[in-house]
């Protein structure tokens, strides 16, 4: 499963990374506290969270996630923005909160 | 192979910055993709303690055919008490570093975890100095 299929099924709102929608989803990691993601989530996976500065988009890199998705309608700050272009990580969007986003993509990849 | 990166206290936005050109180059150099990562975790964490709990630092990054070596000085409080800093969730992050999901209290956890090999020490009042090991023909699981 790609970015895109995920935005198509999800009904998510892409903010940026574009260029990245092809990237592979291998599974997701739903957490707010950053050394939590960058100690336990892999490489592929989803990051949903609420947390918008562009440290997000350092540990997305670094740990080669596929793309990011900002619950409740929260939006990424500018600089997030641009990093996120730059990378080709996609930041997206939803807003629904972390339970009921974790709990549609789990079923999603699952099925 | 020696690299030099200097990190100031409070800058999180270029938090991060070392942890990326390292893992550029361990990539140009065909590292072993695990070993990157593990790498890239520990360095992270040192970078971004450094911004968040002290004044400023630099990062030395060695690299031979054997391993990395990645030292880390700063200026700033020091530590206290390192066995109670090493323990999972101990943190005194203050409120707004917390509330960027920052101050979990797992960075120094996530940094023993990656490497074959981690000092610390600290002197309260001058820095802390952490130097952390990764054995190119690691046979250290991924955690
Ligand atoms: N370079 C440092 N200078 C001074 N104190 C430090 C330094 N590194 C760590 N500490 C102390 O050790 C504690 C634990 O560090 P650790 O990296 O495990 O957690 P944290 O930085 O508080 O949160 P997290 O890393 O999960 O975001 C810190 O809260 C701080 O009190
Ligand atoms: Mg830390």
């Amino acid at each position: 499963m790609t970015v895109k299929d995920l935005v198509e099924t999800l009904q998510l709102k892409v903010f940026s990374g574009s260029t990245g929608m092809n990237r592979e989803v291998t599974g997701g990691y739903s957490s707010d506290l950053l050394s939590d993601v960058m100690g336990n989530a892999e490489s592929g996976m989803v990051w949903i969270t609420l947390q918008t500065h562009v440290n997000v988009m350092a540990i997305a890199s670094l740990k080669e996630l596929s793309a990011i998705i900002l619950v409740k309608g929260f939006e990424p700050e500018e600089n997030t923005l641009t990093q996120s272009n730059v990378e080709g990580i996609p930041i997206l969007g939803t807003t629904l909160q972390t339970f009921e986003i974790s709990g549609k993509l789990y079923q999603l990849l699952n099925s | 192979m020696n690299f030099e990166f200097k990190v100031q206290g409070g800058d999180f936005v270029r938090a991060g910055n070392a942890s990326s050109q390292v893992k550029k180059i361990l990539k140009q150099l065909n590292v072993d993709s695990a070993i990157i990562k593990r790498v890239v975790v520990a360095l992270y964490e040192g970078e971004v303690n450094i911004a968040a709990h002290a004044f400023n630092g630099i990062i030395n990054v060695e690299i031979d055919t054997e391993r990395i070596l990645i030292k880390l000085d700063d200026n700033g409080p020091g530590i206290p008490d390192i066995d109670l800093a090493m323990q999972p969730g101990y943190s005194t992050a203050s409120p707004i570093v917390r509330e960027m999901g920052f101050g979990a209290g797992m960075g120094l956890p996530n940094i023993k975890n990656n490497s074959d090999d981690f000092k610390i020490s600290s002197v309260v009042g001058k820095g802390t100095h952490l130097e952390i090991t990764v054995n190119l023909k690691s046979t250290k699981e991924e955690v």
